[in-house]
C-alpha cells in the first residue's frame, strides 16, 4: 500500500531533490525521515514539520505566508525572468516547464513585508523552479532587493535554497555571485541588518556568496548546507562521508552558522531580531 | 581553435604557471604565507613587489609544474585558508594603498571534506564581498583556466584580462555535460555551448582586454603585459576611491541578461 502510494508522487531525481516530493492537496504525505504517513493539511498547520522533526521543503509562497504578516505584504520585481542569453540547448524549454510546474516566473520571490509588525525586505528562493539555481534573473532580483532596502533603510531577510549556479547561463550566472555580493556590501555599509535563513538545500554558488554574507546566519534543522556536492567529494577523495556531513548541525558545529532554529520558532525569533536592531540604524 | 581546443590548451602542462609570470612581471617579489588562522595553502601564492616603480600586492593560484609540486599545491585548487590568505593580503594592500594584481589559473576551489569543514563557501563569499568594497585598484588576469567560484574568489576586479586561450566558466564542460547530458564525453560540444573563450568574455563585458600568447618569446610577452598592467593601474590610481568603487560596482551590476515583463 505504502509503495503504491509513493508511486503517485514524482520520484527524487538526485540527492539534492531528496525530500522534495510535493503532494497533491488533500493527499497524504510520507515523511522521508521517519516514514510516517501524515495528511498534508494537518502537516501544514505545523508548518510542514513532521512529528519526528523533519522539515519538509516549502514553496516560496508557503514560506511567505508562514513567516510574514498577512497585511502590508507586497511582492517586488515579479516581472523579471530569465532570458536565454547563451541560446543554450534545451534551456528555453526547461524554463517554460519550470514555470508551469512551479507557478513561478523565477526561482526567487522578492518583496517587502512585516513580521509581527516589524518591516523588512525579503527574498525567498524556491527549489521547485529549476532547483532554485541562480541565473541572471535570480541575481538581478536579489541585487535590486538589496538596492531597494539600502535606499529605504530596511533590513533584509533572505531564505536561501539552491542547487548552485544556473549552468545554462554559463559564466553570466557565475558573475551574479559578485553582483549580488556588491549589493549586499553596499547595504551592509549603510549599517543595515541582513539575516540569512539557510533552508534545505543551500549549496554551490549561493553558499559561496550571499547565503554566507549575513550579519546573522540562521538555519532550519537538517538543512543541507555546503559548497561542493557530497557525492563529488566522495568520488574525488574515494571516501564515504557520514549522513551528518554538510547538515545544518554539522555546519553549526564547525562555526559557520549562528543558530539552528526550528521552523515553528522562526517567525518569533526573526521578529525579535528585527526588534533588537531597530535602533541601530544610523541616519 | 575550437572552445574545447582552447580549454585543452589552457590546461596544458607545458603552459607557464603563475610563478613564471610573477618572476617576469614583478621586480623583487617577496612571498608572504599563511592566513593567520589555520595554515598556509600552497595553491595560492601572494606577496609584495614592484610593478615598474609601483609597489603592488600580487596574488595567484599556482598549479605547480613538476608532479610532486603539483600534488603539494593540490593542482591549483585552493582551500579556505588559501582564500583567507588572499583576503589578508588584499586588506594589507588596502591599508598601504597598494594596487592588487591577481593571476587566475584554477579548475575550481578544492573539493574535499576538510575544505567543507573549514567553510569553503564562507571563505569565497567573504572574498567576494570584500573585493567589491576594497579601496584600492584590482586587476585580475585569467592566465589559464578560470573555473567556478574558486576562480571568482580572487577575480573580482576593476579590470579583467584574458590570455588569448584562457577560458572562464561557471563549471567545467565535462562536469556540465555529465550533469545535463549524463555524458562527460560530450564536453567538446558543451564547451561551445557554455561560451567560455576570451572573445565571449569581452563580448559579455566580463573582460576588458585579451592578451596575445607568445610563449616562445615569453620574456617579451610579459614585457608587453607589464606595460599594459602599468598603464591601467596608473589610470585606476588617478580615480578617487569612491569613484573606483562605484565603477567596480557598475561593472558587475550590468552583467547578465533578463527579460522584463510587467
Amino acid at each position: 500500500m505504502r509503495n503504491n502510494l509513493a508511486e503517485l508522487f514524482r520520484k527524487s531525481m538526485n540527492a539534492l531533490e531528496k525530500g522534495g516530493i510535493t503532494a497533491v492537496p488533500g493527499e497524504k504525505i510520507v515523511c522521508p525521515s521517519c516514514k510516517r504517513m501524515s495528511v498534508k493539511k494537518a502537516l501544514q498547520k505545523d508548518g510542514m514539520v513532521c512529528r519526528c522533526g523533519y522539515h519538509f521543503r516549502l514553496t516560496a509562497r508557503e514560506r511567505i505566508s508562514l513567516i510574514f504578516d498577512k497585511e502590508n505584504n507586497h511582492e517586488l520585481f515579479a516581472g523579471i525572468r530569465s532570458s536565454d542569453p547563451l541560446a543554450f540547448p534545451g534551456y528555453a524549454g526547461k524554463l517554460a516547464a519550470a514555470g508551469a510546474s512551479s507557478g513561478e516566473r523565477e526561482a526567487v520571490v522578492c518583496g517587502v513585508g512585516m513580521i509581527r509588525g516589524k518591516k523588512c525586505a525579503y527574498f525567498v528562493m524556491d527549489t521547485n523552479f529549476m532547483m532554485a539555481s541562480m541565473g541572471s534573473a535570480v541575481g538581478e532580483k536579489i541585487t535590486r532587493l538589496f538596492e531597494f532596502a539600502a535606499k529605504n533603510k530596511l533590513p533584509v531577510i533572505g531564505f536561501t535554497a539552491s542547487g548552485g549556479a544556473r549552468m545554462q547561463e554559463g559564466v553570466l550566472s557565475l558573475m551574479q555571485m559578485a553582483k549580488v555580493s556588491g549589493a549586499v556590501k553596499k547595504h551592509s555599509d549603510k549599517g543595515l541588518l541582513y539575516i540569512t535563513v539557510l533552508t534545505d538545500p543551500t549549496t554551490g554558488g549561493v553558499t559561496a556568496s550571499f547565503a554566507m554574507q549575513g550579519d546573522i546566519i540562521l538555519s532550519e534543522p537538517g538543512a543541507l548546507v555546503g559548497f561542493a556536492g557530497k557525492r563529488i567529494i566522495e568520488q574525488t577523495t574515494g571516501t564515504t562521508l557520514p549522513d551528518s556531513f554538510q547538515k545544518a548541525e554539522f555546519v553549526l558545529e564547525h562555526g559557520f552558522i549562528d543558530a539552528v532554529i526550528p521552523r515553528t520558532k522562526l517567525r518569533i525569533k526573526l521578529a525579535q531580531l528585527l526588534y533588537f536592531h531597530e535602533n541601530e540604524v544610523q541616519e | 581553435m575550437t572552445a574545447y581546443e582552447k580549454l585543452k590548451e589552457a590546461r596544458s602542462q607545458n603552459r607557464p604557471t603563475a610563478s613564471a609570470y610573477i618572476s617576469k612581471l614583478i621586480t623583487d617579489p617577496i612571498e608572504f604565507h599563511g592566513d593567520r588562522c589555520f595554515g598556509d595553502d600552497p595553491a595560492i601564492i601572494g606577496g609584495v613587489g614592484l610593478l615598474g616603480n609601483i609597489p603592488v600586492t600580487y596574488i595567484a593560484t599556482e598549479r605547480g609544474t613538476a608532479t610532486e609540486e603539483r600534488i603539494k599545491r593540490n593542482f591549483g585548487c585552493p582551500k579556505p585558508e588559501g582564500y583567507r590568505k588572499a583576503l589578508r593580503l588584499m586588506k594589507q594592500a588596502e591599508k598601504f594603498h597598494r594596487p592588487v594584481i591577481t593571476l587566475v589559473d584554477t579548475s575550481g576551489a578544492f573539493c574535499g571534506k576538510d575544505a567543507e569543514e573549514r567553510g569553503q563557501g564562507q571563505a569565497i563569499a567573504e572574498n567576494l564581498a570584500c573585493m567589491m568594497g576594497l579601496r584600492t585598484p584590482i586587476i585580475a588576469v585569467i592566465i589559464g583556466e578560470g573555473e567556478s567560484g574558486g576562480a571568482l574568489g580572487i577575480a573580482v576586479a576593476d579590470r579583467v584580462y584574458m590570455l588569448e586561450n584562457a577560458v572562464y566558466s561557471v563549471i567545467s564542460p565535462e562536469g556540465c555535460a555529465s550533469i545535463l547530458w549524463k555524458d562527460s564525453s560530450r564536453a567538446p560540444e558543451m564547451a561551445e555551448n557554455l561560451k567560455i573563450t576570451a572573445k565571449y568574455m569581452k563580448k559579455f563585458g566580463i573582460a576588458e582586454r585579451i592578451i596575445p600568447e607568445q610563449f616562445d618569446r615569453f620574456h617579451a610577452m610579459c614585457g608587453e603585459m607589464k606595460k599594459i598592467l602599468y598603464h591601467d593601474i596608473m589610470l585606476l590610481k588617478e580615480k578617487s576611491c569612491d569613484t573606483l568603487l562605484e565603477e567596480r560596482y557598475a561593472r558587475f551590476r550590468r552583467i547578465g541578461r533578463v527579460d522584463k515583463s510587467v
